[in-house]
Parts: structure tokens; sequence; C-alpha cells
């Protein structure tokens, strides 16, 4: 007779574990990759690249030498981090600057506060406001999306870089330009910026690319859709308001949506798990608060931008409004 | 540009020095009285806070011994004479020494004796274990194995063996706290009297099961035979419920009894002179 | 009325349905040399036994009498000789007293009725029917096994409104609620007509999961012939439930019926409802209406690693090993390392196959290493899995995290008192954490301290 397995109950388990939700992540995160490769090429390439190896170098050498545990490349998170920093960036900038974001993102916010589950601020967006405050001219200049050819070297023609579509209506505005002028004096077109969006980091050329990654989350159950349209929410409804009041000096609400990362925040960087409420109406608190934030600084604070900004500000506020939302509890009406 | 500086350093002195004046009176003012004996004897404690006396830590200790004005009912097991000595100098009392206890694992019962009928896959914790059965073995009443004394052990004085499954006590480090005895959820664990030169005798089984099926679970349980008590010439040891056990106030250190056990339950550890058994003694 | 609801509102998960015994009809399993009863087969105080080595018993005569008021009668299962009295390891190997008993024979003890026609005529006092529900030793056989008797009763003061009948069977594997709501739907609908009338309620709703939908028909057939016969059997409904684990826990059964929460602490007959399970009214009837003692109840022998020609459903007797029963249905299936007495989620490991059969055994369940071996924990990730599984609308990860630095007051506070240990949050944890291990032991702690405190 052969030794019998005892254990308490539960005696069967959900077919899902760390590693596959990690997974879906990055299955999720694919369309938008594709989109920024073939739209940015080699750059994008080698940024791609630069992050994935330097983030789980980073993590591989502080697992095993600083914390000597055993390895946790395969969960799958340092990759997600990677991946994320990686569209996070403008594609002209310099390589060495996305490794030193990874190993930020992975020594100091991840593994400094005990690894994953234990940082308070999700690090591929820490990393990246990181360098935005500290190489600002590298991490403001934005490359437009070159042709096929382009992008692959197969011509020669430099590609033009300027300032992101937020960038260029702050500066206009400041520079006493109504929205109408600035607008069509730089030709943007929503069409454009839901299937090849006018910039910002490379991520983001593609809205519709992310909303594919989104749909896929929300059917595999990977994420609640809370936090997301949460987001979403608070922003139509400000930059409605707001720009119902003053046509000429606010942005209108689809403007919002699809510049300056609200969607890829929104989607997949506000979502991160380990730095968002557990609970339903902490989600949405927490979205609201994201959505809110991000156009207060649009509006009137210095940084055109204001997503990353955000997310960091509330990841910050994560724990205090777990312990604020609670579940409905059975029985304690 | 001079001004701005000279302004900048009068202003920080006259802040830091009006704050500073806050500070010094609020900490006058809400300053809690407290007896000096107290921060004088913690100071005089180990520091590990890790609840042997029964307190919650050192200082409530400490604040305990105040209290009471005695030590009757206060004892430091970590410190033992020596730092007891020193609370009693504080407090203006001589202390009665007492003697200097180890855990001891009263279970001998490893993978080669005791055979495995069951494998556990749940959360690795005796306590978890034991309230889900009886134990991996035909035996319900020795070790499970999963290492909470380990855990609990707040000195590093104890380990897992891998090869036996068993808990071992590192007697230069065991401090006699008692967390150990407190974690074990099958009260394996006992604190005993060190004995002169780390010489004990004491019976590694808790097994109360009749001879027969306390032995078919294991080959080193107590099968309350009672030869040992009838070797003992000391009235030191006590067969009851099918269970020898061994008195140390009695126990005299003769080692008749390890001679006279028929299935090694009793363990003499730490005698100059290897007993006759080629076991490797003072591992458990 | 209160609004009609479905399933529960909180929590629950969705565990594949792997009901492969579902077509396999009861069949009486054969007796074995030997039986041993056991003293503890109820919730409560184990029963005292009244017979002596020697005697020799008849199937259906009482063995053992209840000792206090939570506690049952036990019966002989079996015709034969009493050969031992004594303590004898349980299915996780603890010792508890078993009456050995030597099979000679099947004579039945005098006064119970062995024909399998429906009775369908009610007794007329109340007192009557509950004197022989308690004399017959029945319990709860959804797995509290709870005497049903003082179940029925409820306490002066209290009152209840409905009564519900559980047929869910939300664990996945079990089927054997399943065949008898499908070969017994008349007995079974009389059972809950006697419990009815007993407790004086004009509602009564059978919840069954609509993965059942033939459970459903049959019930449904029965009931419209009954309700023929006379007044006992109005007011009865068969409610399909959504398909959730875990309905069949009371709480919840009377959440998905009637919307009503049972308040924190306190029992089904607060929110003014009794809860049974099918299998229970089943016994009930045969208590009644046929005066047979609690002495069988039907099991499921199921598993993946078993061939469809090995799955059983089996009416079994108390007292039987385990062993016997797996060499009945054709042995050890290959691949099998656990086996589990009742339903994957919240059945107990069989630690010891000598161990036996009880009033309130559900299943013998095989499952595989890769089914059933724990991942390794790891970090907890915080996706909040636990928190939408729970179905009591707790939050085991911070249960969890409190149980760790033993903070009993913090857990108290967060409820880890309403934890009914159904093993949602380990099933979903993504990190493998065992949550529920943790949480169960931290659980009893504070309980121990929630009853130590004086009543006011």
């Amino acid at each position: 007779m052969s030794q019998l397995v005892v254990s308490p109950a539960p005696h069967l388990h959900a077919p899902s574990s760390t590693r596959s939700i990690m997974r879906d992540v990055l299955i999720a995160l694919a369309p938008a990759t594709l989109v920024s490769l073939i739209f940015y090429g080699w750059a994008e390439l080698l940024l791609l690249t630069s992050c994935v190896v330097s983030c789980l170098l980073t993590e591989y050498l502080i697992t095993r030498f600083l914390l000597k545990k055993s390895c946790t490349l395969s969960d799958g998170s340092a990759a997600v981090t990677a991946v994320l920093l990686a569209l996070n960036l403008p594609a002209s900038c310099p390589w060495w600057v996305a490794v030193i974001g990874s190993v930020f993102a992975i020594a100091v916010v991840k593994m400094t506060f005990g690894g994953l589950g234990q940082n308070i601020f999700n690090p591929a967006i820490a990393a990246r406001v990181f360098l935005l405050v500290s190489f600002p001219s590298q991490m403001t200049q934005w490359t437009a999306p070159a042709s096929l050819s382009q992008a692959w070297g197969f011509s020669s023609v430099d590609a033009v870089s300027g300032a992101t579509p937020l960038g260029l209506v702050s500066e206009g505005l400041r520079s006493g330009q109504s929205l109408e002028q600035i607008f069509s004096e730089h030709n943007f077109s929503y069409a454009q910026m839901l299937f090849v969006n006018m910039g910002g980091s490379v991520g983001e050329i593609s809205a519709a690319a992310l909303l594919l990654g989104f749909a896929y989350l929300l059917v595999r159950k990977v994420i609640k859709p809370y936090t997301t349209l949460a987001i979403w929410t608070t922003i139509i409804g400000i930059s409605m308001i707001f720009s119902m009041m003053n046509p000429s000096s606010y942005t209108d609400p689809m403007f919002n949506m699809l510049t300056g990362g609200v969607l890829m925040g929104s989607i997949f960087m506000a979502t991160d798990y380990v730095t968002s409420p557990m609970t339903r109406n902490g989600c949405i608190i927490y979205g609201f608060g994201i959505g809110l934030q991000t156009m207060l600084i649009r509006y009137f604070g210095a940084y055109p931008e204001g997503m990353s900004f955000a997310i960091l500000l509330m990841n910050a506020c994560v724990p205090l409004i777990n312990k604020m939302c609670h579940q409905t509890k059975y029985g304690r009406k | 540009m001079s001004s701005t500086i000279i302004w900048t350093v009068v202003l920080v002195t006259v802040l830091g020095t009006l704050l500073a004046m806050i500070l010094y009176v609020v900490a006058s003012k809400f300053k809690v009285e407290e007896d000096a004996r107290i921060d004088e004897i913690e100071s005089r404690l180990p520091g590990a806070n890790c609840g042997g006396c029964g307190y919650a830590g050192c200082r409530a200790f400490a604040q305990s011994c105040v209290e009471k004005g005695n030590l009757d009912s206060n004892y430091c097991p970590v410190g033992g004479n020596e730092v007891m000595k020193k609370v009693g100098e504080v407090l203006g009392i001589s202390v009665v020494a007492k003697a200097p206890m180890v855990a001891v694992v009263r279970c001998q019962g490893s993978c080669q004796l005791r055979p495995k009928i069951n494998v556990y896959d749940g959360k690795l914790s005796c306590r978890v274990k034991s309230a889900l059965y009886s134990g991996d073995t035909g035996c319900s009443w020795g070790c499970v194995g999963c290492g909470d004394c380990v855990s609990a052990c707040q000195f590093g004085a104890l380990s897992m063996n891998e090869q036996t499954g068993l808990p071992e006590v590192d007697e230069s480090k065991c401090t006699a706290c008692g967390a150990c005895v407190k974690a074990c959820p099958k009260s394996v664990i006992e604190l005993r009297n060190k004995g002169p030169r780390s010489i004990r005798v004491y019976v590694a089984c808790i097994n109360q099961e009749k001879g027969a099926v306390a032995r078919k679970a294991c080959q080193a349980a107590c099968i309350g035979c009672g030869k040992c008590a009838k070797e003992c010439t000391h009235e030191a040891i006590n067969v009851a419920n099918n269970l020898a056990y061994i008195d140390f106030t009695k126990c005299k250190l003769c080692k008749k009894c390890v001679e006279a056990c028929p299935t090694g339950a009793i363990q003499a550890v730490n005698f100059p002179v290897k007993p006759v058994k080629k076991e490797e003694n003072g591992t458990n | 009325m209160a609004q009609i609801r479905n399933t529960f509102t909180i929590g629950g998960i969705h565990p594949a349905d792997c009901k492969l015994s579902k077509d396999c009809a009861i069949e009486v399993l054969p007796l074995p040399e030997k039986v041993y009863v056991s003293m503890a087969q109820h919730l409560g105080a184990p029963a005292t036994p009244i017979v002596a080595v020697g005697d020799s018993v008849k199937v259906g005569q009482v063995i053992a009498q209840p000792t206090g008021f939570i506690s049952a009668f036990v019966h002989s299962p079996v015709s034969g000789t009493v050969k031992s009295i004594g303590p004898r390891p349980d299915l996780a190997g603890n010792k508890v007293n078993h009456i050995e008993i030597e099979v000679e024979g099947d004579e039945w003890a005098e006064g119970i009725d062995l024909s399998s026609e429906l009775v369908s005529t009610l007794p007329e006092d109340n007192a009557v029917i509950v004197e022989r529900i308690k004399a017959a030793g029945v319990v709860g056989l959804g797995g509290a096994t709870f005497p049903t008797h003082v179940k029925l009763c409820p306490p002066p003061g209290k009152t209840a409104d409905i009564l519900i009948i559980n047929g869910s069977e939300c664990e996945p594997y079990l089927t054997s609620d399943y065949r008898i709501m499908l070969e017994r739907s008349s007995e079974i609908l009389v059972g809950v007509a006697l419990m009815k009338k007993v407790l004086g309620v004009k509602q009564c709703v059978i919840g069954v999961e609509d993965n059942k939908p033939r459970a459903i028909e049959s019930l449904n057939e029965s009931l419209s012939a009954l309700q023929t016969l006379g007044e006992a059997y109005q007011g009865i409904e068969i409610r399909p439930l959504l398909k959730k684990y875990p309905q069949g826990g009371e709480k919840q059964l009377i959440d998905a019926v009637t919307g009503r929460q049972v308040p924190s602490m306190g029992l089904p007959i607060d929110a003014g409802a009794v809860v049974q399970n099918v299998g229970t009214a089943l016994a009930v009837y045969e208590a009644v209406q046929k005066n047979k003692p609690l002495i069988s109840n039907v099991l499921s022998v199921t598993g993946d690693c078993l061939p469809e020609s090995c799955q059983h459903n089996y009416q079994y007797r108390i007292g039987i090993p385990y062993r016997h029963i797996i060499e009945c249905a054709g042995g050890m299936p290959e691949g099998a390392v656990k086996v589990i007495s009742g339903g994957p989620m919240m059945g107990k490991a069989i630690a010891n196959l000598d161990a036996t059969t009880q009033k309130g055994t559900s299943a013998v369940l095989f499952l595989t290493e890769e089914q059933t071996r724990r991942k390794s924990e790891s970090a907890c990730i915080r996706c909040g899995r636990c928190l939408d599984a729970c179905p009591m609308g707790l939050e085991p990860y911070l249960l969890k995290k409190l149980a760790d630095v033993s903070d009993y007051a913090a857990l108290e506070e967060n409820a880890i008192q309403d934890c009914i240990e159904c093993g949602c949050c380990l099933y979903s944890c993504p990190a493998y954490i065992p949550l529920l291990d943790i949480i169960r032991g931290a659980k009893a702690d504070v309980m121990k301290i929630i009853k130590s405190r004086p009543r006011e």
C-alpha cells in the first residue's frame, strides 16, 4: 500500500497561478508591443531588449547575491515590468536611459520593499517618473511614427522629432494661441490617434491595440474593470465640464482620453494588483483619484501630461484606501 | 545677495531655538514619572523579549519585579541565576539559585524507526497538521516534524535534523525559555534539569499506547514494560499509562535504566564515556 | 415575500463540475465480515454504548444512546455479535470509541418496515414525528451531522417561517444527493412534508442547482402526484438555482432562496429559516414512515482516475471500512494518491483506510497527484481573488496577515469567526498561499476567546 497524501481541505485548486496571470498580462501587452515594433523598428527593438535584459538581470542578481533567495524570475513579474517600461519610453530615448530606468524599477522600487507583492509603487511607472525628472530632454522628445521602410532602416530619411500633442497644446496655450489654432496647426486627428497615435511613448501609438489588450484582460478575468472605468469616467467628466466652459483653452474629453498615456496607464499601470486597492469600492476611489489628479495636472500644472504622477500619488494612498474600504460582509447589514 | 544669506541664517537660528524650547517644555511637562529601578532592571536583562518569563517582554518583566517587590514568582530563564542575582541586587533581595534547565525532545521517531504511512501536503506547520490528523506514522503521540518549535525559538537553539525529521536542541544556545514547549501541539518538548556537566537521563517517548501497539508504530517507543522502574534504586521512575517517566529531581544518573530498556527509549546524554549503544548521543 | 434570487449574492467560485458518476444507479454495497461503528457520528458529545461484548445484535437495534442534549442514538447496521468496544483510529488517525460487530446473516430488528411501498399519510401528532426522528438517530446528512430533532425544535422565542431543503450538491464530483433525488423523489418529498408539518411553516423551498435538470424534473413530477393527495404537500416548491459553490452552505442557501442573511454568529433560525439536506429528508421519511433507523446512506465512489465501469453510487451501511468499499469498487485506481471522504472542497483526506463509514459519509473520492498536490507557495500579489471568492465577504489575505502576527482583536474585528471554511480562498489563490489552513487555526483561537467571555 503506497502512502496516502493527507492535507486540509480544499483538495482542488483553480487552474491559475501568479505565472499564468503574468503571462496573460504579457499577452495583453502583445498588440501594443507589436504595433510599436512595426512603427518604430530597430529603435523600439533596442529599447525593449535593453529593458527586458536589464530588468531580468537586476532581479536575478539581487535575489541570487543580495537576498540569497530562490530565483523569482519565473513568476514573470519582472518581464511585465520590463515590457511596460519599454512601452512607456519615447522611441528616441537612448538605450542607456532605458537600462537606468530598468535597474531603478527593479532594484529600488521593487526589491527594496521585499520584491513582488510588497512594493508600494508600480515599478514601471515609478521608473518612468524617475526618468522623466532625471532626463527631461530625452524623455520628452517624441519621434513621429515612421513609415515602415524608415523604421527598419530601408530608407534613410531621418525621423522627425518634436513634442507630444499634450506638450504642443500646453506650449501653444502658454504662447496665447487658442486650442482651435493649435489643433489646426498641428493637424491632430482622432482617427489617427486611435490607430496610429500622434505620439508620446512608444506603447501609445495605437489606442486600438491597448483596448484590445484591455478586452483580453477582462475576458480572462485577470483584472476587474472598476479602476479603469473610474479613471475614464473621471477624466471624461472633468474635461467635459471644463471644455464646455471654455472650449478654446481646455482640451476636450476625446483628446484627453487618447493622449498622454491615459489608456496605457489606466489599463496596464493603474490596474497592477500589488499597487491598487483590494476592494471594488477601493478601486473606484483610487480610479477617481487618478483621473482627478491627471486632469488637475494637465489643466493647471506645469507638466503637460500627469497620468504617471497621478498613478504614483494614488499608489501611495492604497494602504489607506485598503484600510477604509472593506468588503460587504455576509450577515452584517 | 549677502543680505539673503544673513537673513536665512538668522531665520533658521531663531526657528531652531524656538522649536528647541517648545520641545524642552513639552518633554518636561508631559514626562511620565517611572520607578528608576525598572530601567535599571531592564538594562540588566538579556533584552531578547522572548516571553520565556511569562511576560510580554523584558520591560514588562522588570515592571512586574518592581511592582511585586519580590522575585518569588519571577524568573528570567534566559539570563539564569546570574541575571536574577543582579536583578535581586537592584531590589535589595538575595536570590535563591535555581537549577539550570534545558529543552529536551522526547521523541526518537525518526523515519527509520517510525515508518511513514501518510504524506502531509498542507501548510508546513505542526499546529495545522496535528489539528488535521494524527501524523504521518502509526504513532499519534510523537513529533509531527513541521518545526513549529524551530520557528518559535528566538535563540536559534533548535534545528530540524533532515535525516531523522526531528528537532534537535543546541544545549549551548538553549535558554530554557519554554517557547518551544508552548509551540509544540503534541507536547513532545519538555524543560528538564540540565544536570551536572549537562549529564541527564530521560525517557525519549511520550506514547501512552499499550506496549504492542506502541512498538508496532515505532521501534524506539516506550512500551511501559516497567523494567526501568524495577531497576531504579532511587524511585525516580514512575510508569503510568504504559509510559515511564523519570523524575529528574530524584534521578541520580546511575544509568541502570538505560541498560534495562529493551527499546532504547531511555536516553542518557553527555556522559563522558560513551555507553554501550553505538548511537550518537547528545543528538537528542 | 422577500426578493427571489437565483443564487447567493456574495462571492463564490465555479469549480469544474466533474459529476462523473451521475448516471450510475444506486447499488447496494455488499457487507464486509466485520463492521466498526463509531460513537462520534454526529456533532456534539459521542454516544454511550449500551451493548456489551458478546451480545448478539440485530440490524436496526440501538447499540448506543445519546450523551447529553446534542447527541444521537446509534443503531447496529448489521446483525451479528459484538466483538469489542474500544478506541480505534478514525479516518484522521485519532482514537474514537467504536463498537466492533462480526456480521452474521442479515436479520432485522422487529417493527421495521422493509417494503418499498410509499407511505404518504403523515402521522397526526408532531410529537410522535419528532420522537421517531430522535429514536432513529437521524442527523443532518449535508455535512455537519447536527442531530435533526434538535434542529426541528427551535428554541423558545424563535420561529421559522420557511423550510429550505438543500438539494444543490454544489461540491464537484458528488452525485449521491442527485441519485436519491432522481430515484427516490417521492420519499424525499414525504420527508420534507413531515419536517414542514413539525415546524408548522407554510412555505418550503427545495433548492436544486440547475446543472441537475433531471433531478428537478423528477422532483416536480413526484410533487404534482403527491399534491393531489392532500393539504400536507401544498406550499412546497422546487426552485432551480444558478450553479455556484458553496450554494449548499446553509447561510448561502438562505440568501439564495429568501434574500435574507443570517446575522453574524447566529443560526439559520435567526433568519426565520430551517435548512435540511435532501438526504436528511429521506432519512426522516424512513424513520417516521418506515420506522427504519439511520444506518445506511448513499455515497459516490468517483474520481478522474477511476475508469467509467468503476464509478458507483452505493447504498452503504455505517461502520464499513473504506478499504472494503475500495475493494468492492475494483481496488485502488492507478494514479490515485489521495482518498477523500466527501467532496473535494470540504471533504476530509483519509489518512487511515481502515477507518469506517459514518452516517454523513457522502463520497469516496480519488484524486491524482496532478490534481491535488499543492504547488509551492509564493508571495501574495494582492490580486484580491480571495476577496472576490469569499462567500462571507471576508478578506482572507488580511486575515492571513493578521493571523501571522496573532492579532486576535483585529481578527475578530475582521470577522474571522464568520468563516465557514468552504475553501474558496485557497482554491482561488494564484500564489498558492495556504490561506484556509492558517485562517482555520486562527479562527479556532478567536472562537475560544469569544466563548471564554462572560455572557451579558
